[in-house]
């Protein structure tokens, strides 16, 4: 590293910006922004002539599902940026920001989708993408339904898609396909031949509503089941349950209240994720904030968020 | 009626099937599948209806499904 003083550039303004110091001398890791992993076909293109001009002979599909271009020598950087800039495909972020969100294929194209995933994570990235948290990253993640490939819960906000579903006893023709259908065992059929939900055992996930041949079952409520304070790393936290059913159209301003509550509850405690601020306060303290704006989906009460033991260390 | 038997017949082949079986018959005739439980019951009764069928009748019997579709368009 007896190079670095050499040059005038900030390491720690590149690494924000999405520029990661690689081993190698000079050389860099380019993180790009891919909100939901949704790349075009030319945006595609475009990188693969960036990396083969500039980079090395392959490059790395992040864990978030961004393309990481390798060793990148940093006297590139403008000729990468300005190159990218035409296939308007930018730089991605690290450092504690809110970092670009994750997301499933959504509903355009993918059957089990229940909400526009997509949208969402283009909506939070162009509105809150880069806003600094003034503690430590702040990760948020769309799962269009609850198989929830995009494992929601493990990050900082993750939102899973939900539907409650509703009968319209006059349509159905009692072939008991819900019921057989229920994974979760919220219906029987009854004495009637109609299908009986029982409420509290339903998670939300619409497999009545899919498979019902005659649409008896209807989509009552839609949007977001949320959960609050996930993180992986070193000492992993599953988030817990704080709304649900919050509308896709109020997910950015639901995401800015918890932002809100991190920036000022986190002040003086460091570099810590919500998840431990959340333990540290108390999930009330959350709850209580949440709900004069979002009364009808913040949740009567929650638990703290989970520590999962990774059973090395203290 | 006429009857079509998708009973050991896995998705989406089954699908396949009915849509073929269908595309032989005039708007408005009435046929039955025979479908196994499972994936075939939960998927090709929505699969068919969204193709713009017209789902008559979903019945089990002796441990299959008999699906009733009206055809609805050529």
């Amino acid at each position: 590293m007896a190079d670095e003083n050499k040059t005038s550039i900030d390491l720690n303004n590149l690494k924000a910006g999405g520029f990661i110091k690689e081993r190698g001398r000079d050389l860099f890791t380019v993180r790009l922004r891919v909100p939901g992993g949704r790349m075009t076909v030319p945006r595609l293109k475009k990188i693969a002539e960036v990396a083969e001009r500039f980079g090395g002979e392959f490059v790395h599909l992040s864990m978030r599902q961004s393309i990481e271009l390798v060793n990148i020598n940093f006297r590139d950087f403008d000729a990468v940026v300005a190159e990218l800039g035409d296939g308007e495909q930018r730089v991605a972020s690290c450092g504690a920001r809110v970092r670009v969100p994750t997301a499933c294929g959504g509903c355009e194209y993918n059957p089990n989708g229940l909400v526009d995933t997509q949208k969402a994570a283009l909506e939070v990235d162009e509105k809150l993408f880069g806003t600094p948290t003034g503690h430590h990253k702040f990760k948020v993640g769309f799962a269009g339904c609850p198989f929830d490939c995009p494992k929601s819960a493990t990050n900082d906000v993750g939102f899973q898609g939900a539907i409650w579903p509703e009968l319209s006893k006059e349509e159905c023709i009692s072939c008991g396909l819900c019921a057989k259908s229920c994974t979760e065992g919220a219906i029987a059929m009854g004495d009637d031949g109609k299908p009986v939900f029982s409420a509290d055992k339903c998670i939300y996930c619409g497999d009545c509503i899919k498979v019902c041949p005659t649409e008896a079952w209807k989509t009552g409520k839609i949007g977001y089941t949320v959960r609050i304070g996930g993180k992986w790393g070193r000492h992993p936290l599953v988030g817990t349950l704080f709304a649900t059913f919050v509308p896709e159209e109020r997910v950015v301003e639901f995401i800015s209240v918890v932002l809100a509550w991190y920036k000022e509850k986190a002040d003086g405690s460091g570099r810590v994720r919500i998840g431990d601020i959340i333990i540290k306060e108390g999930p009330d303290s959350l709850l209580s904030r949440l709900r004069p704006r979002f009364p009808e989906y913040v949740v009567e009460k929650t638990i703290a968020p989970q520590v999962i033991s990774t059973q090395v260390g203290a | 009626m006429h009857t079509v038997d998708l009973r050991g017949v896995s998705c989406p082949t089954n699908f396949v099937k009915a849509k073929l079986a269908l595309e032989m018959l005039d708007e408005g005739a009435v046929v039955e599948f025979l479908l196994d439980d499972g994936e075939p019951v939960k998927n090709v009764p929505r699969s068919l209806k969204g193709e713009g069928h017209k789902l008559i009748g979903l019945k089990e019997a002796d441990g299959h499904y008999v699906l009733t579709i009206e055809k609805v368009g050529e």
